[in-house]
């Protein structure tokens, strides 16, 4: 079986999370993807998979898979990537989500809008209740409950002096079940080792965390079969020949 | 300050008893960032944080602190089962209060606790 080679941008804000600029709409994240070469996406709105269904077909238009996510912030103020295969779990994911986040209003003017759009980057609504801030999930419940969905979890931007796995928790509790730890591109794989000896022996991937287009990197590199989920299991896992660099 | 006279102020639950009630805790460090706590909290110390995560006993079982008060705790059953369990295994005191992080280290500085970067 021949391999791809995909760059990923796994780490994406839409107009739908509050600090995210108003150009994050799916036609031009697309566009952008286009040109620096990303073909496989993943959309990581806070607490929020509302855009993703507009992403997805976005991206199918232009031949870029996208998989369906969400930044969520666990009650220990730790950020977690969750990504999904399909559009069904997240949003039953979300569901849970919702369910854990306090019920308060968004305001507008100290945290922005949080606009709910269609493929076309058309404005449908906006999300009135406010997304950015703690679920009362901790860390393990994320992790245990995601995995229920057929997602999986990847601690985003651990080297960040705050919202981070390492940060707010010290060190990764043992037995987590975690394919892989995201690293900001201020650093490099190696130093990230220097700095934190315990991320050794762990997959580590870079995404820009994209509140705007310039911030979208494509630095993450996949060798899989295809983009699938599974492939990304098995090249965080290193097996059967998938492979995954930070470049 | 010893670590037993902790059990006896107002409004704290001791959720697992000091094992060596007579140790004199040596200065007090609140922080809810546990990379902090670890880079700046030290043997003897009491740490005031509202997280209650199992890594909480971890760090203060690694830095040898005297005990743990986690706050703003109103129903001492939502504290992680797994926490309390790791503590008891670890011998760390941990205590409990459903009073804020700022009313517990002021009580702890009246009652003559220093904070690490002081006397």
């Amino acid at each position: 079986m021949s391999l791809l080679y995909l760059p990923v941008e796994f780490h994406l804000h839409t107009v739908l999370s509050a600090c995210a600029e108003i150009e994050m709409i799916p036609p031009l994240i697309i566009r952008q993807a286009q040109r620096l070469g990303i073909q496989w996406l993943a959309v990581t709105d806070h607490n929020s998979a509302e855009n993703a269904r507009a992403v997805m077909e976005a991206g199918a238009r232009a031949g870029i898979v996208v998989l369906p996510g969400m930044e969520v912030q666990t009650r220990e103020e730790v950020h977690l990537l969750c990504l999904f295969e399909a559009l069904e779990p997240a949003l039953a994911w979300q569901e849970q989500v919702y369910q854990h986040l306090p019920d308060l209003p968004n305001r507008e003017e100290t945290f922005g809008s949080q606009l709910v759009v269609d493929a076309e980057g058309t404005f449908l609504r906006f999300q009135e209740r406010l997304l950015q801030t703690s679920t009362s999930l901790s860390v393990e419940q994320v992790v245990t409950m995601v995995e229920a969905f057929g997602g999986l979890v990847i601690p985003a931007h651990v080297d960040r002096p705050a919202f981070s796995l390492l940060a707010n928790l010290g060190i990764i509790p043992p037995g987590l079940n975690i394919p892989a730890v995201e690293i900001t591109p201020r650093l490099t794989p190696a130093q990230a080792l220097e700095r934190f000896p315990q991320l050794a022996g762990r997959a580590l991937i870079t995404n820009g965390d994209a509140h705007r287009l310039s911030e979208m990197r494509g630095r993450t590199l996949f060798q899989v079969a295809a983009p699938t989920l599974a492939e990304l299991r098995r090249a965080l896992a290193g097996v059967d020949g998938r492979k995954v660099w930070v470049t | 300050m010893k670590i037993r006279e902790i059990t006896g102020l107002p409004d704290i639950t001791t959720l697992v008893p000091p094992q060596t009630p007579d140790q004199e805790i040596s200065g007090g460090y609140a922080s809810d960032l546990l990379s902090c706590v670890m880079a700046r909290a030290g043997a003897g110390n009491i740490w005031v944080t509202l997280q209650t995560h199992p890594n909480v006993v971890a760090v203060a079982s690694l830095l040898d602190l005297a005990g743990v008060i986690i706050t703003e705790c109103a129903d001492i059953a939502k504290i992680d089962a797994a926490t309390i369990e790791k503590a008891r295994t670890e011998n760390v005191a941990l205590f409990a209060t459903p009073l804020t992080t700022f009313t517990i280290v002021a009580r702890l500085a009246r009652a003559g606790v220093p904070g690490i970067d002081e006397g």
